[in-house]
């Protein structure tokens, strides 16, 4: 069992129980935090799959910038926390069942499928995921949807700031 | 080297945390941040079978699906205070005006 080996399940350890401590938290900033930390493991993993380029760009933007926009919205609102009663609401308890009912299909395929998977990671996965490798790819065969998303983030931007304006005009 | 498998068996036990918590919770902002963690799941996914298969495609999809995850989260967000300034609370149970 090498490093790499331990280094994925010790973190997707880690993922997975702050992940659900995400989601059973009652204060939304607490939940906020523990999600920070979740989205750290996931770059974490990213790295272990030698995905460079995407784990630095995982910290940075959701991390960083995307949960950093949600502790403003939490702190402006200034919320109290909630309650959090699942087993006295029906509705919540039968969709928690049929979500496990998914779970348990899904890791059922996987086993099943698992001969056909492909057994180790590419040969050539180190280049693949720096910088360099991404950004060659971007710029050349993804330049039309790359210049796209430049147009969906500044209509975003726009729309945000009318959706949150004070008076509707 | 941990083998595919077990990669897209996280990502698939983070995804169902994700709809559980959107299922569970009723703080819209909660909900937001669930809607987050599935989408990461489904990168982490799309990341493992990228090197595994030893195809970018997967990694530049992930790029994408970031930039619209970025864009998402700041039109959402703009909804929920535009929510609050309406109706002075997030709470999706007390968000009917549209249910019969």
């Amino acid at each position: 069992m090498g490093l790499n080996e331990v280094a994925f399940y010790v973190l997707s350890a880690g993922a997975i129980i702050f992940a659900l401590l995400t989601i059973t938290r009652k204060s939304a900033v607490v939940s906020a935090l523990m999600l920070v930390l979740t989205f750290c493991f996931l770059a974490a993993i990213y790295l272990t799959l030698s995905a460079q380029f995407l784990a630095v760009v995982q910290v940075a933007v959701y991390a960083g910038a995307i949960m950093v926009l949600v502790l403003f919205v939490i702190m402006l609102l200034n919320l109290e926390s909630e309650d959090i009663h699942i087993t006295r609401n029906w509705k919540a308890m039968a969709g928690i069942l049929a979500v496990l009912g998914v779970l348990a299909q899904i890791l059922a395929v996987i086993y099943l499928s698992d001969d056909r998977l492909p057994k180790a990671i590419s040969a050539n996965a180190a280049a693949l995921g720096t910088t360099e490798g991404i950004g060659r790819t971007l710029y050349t065969a993804y330049s039309f949807p790359f210049e796209m998303a430049s147009l969906i983030l500044i209509s975003a931007a726009v729309g945000a700031i009318i959706l949150a304006k004070k008076k509707l005009t | 080297m941990a083998p595919l498998s077990h990669y897209l068996a996280v990502s698939a036990i983070l995804f169902a945390i994700g709809t559980v918590g959107v299922l569970i919770r009723r703080n819209a902002i909660i909900v937001f941040m669930c809607v987050e963690l599935m989408l990461n799941a489904v990168n982490l996914t799309l990341i493992a079978f990228s090197q595994f298969l030893g195809d970018q495609t997967g990694q530049i999809l992930v790029f994408f699906v970031m930039t619209v995850a970025a864009a998402e989260a700041a039109v959402g967000l703009a909804i929920i205070i535009a929510l609050f300034r309406n109706k002075q609370t997030v709470d999706v149970a007390k968000v009917n005006i549209l249910k019969w």
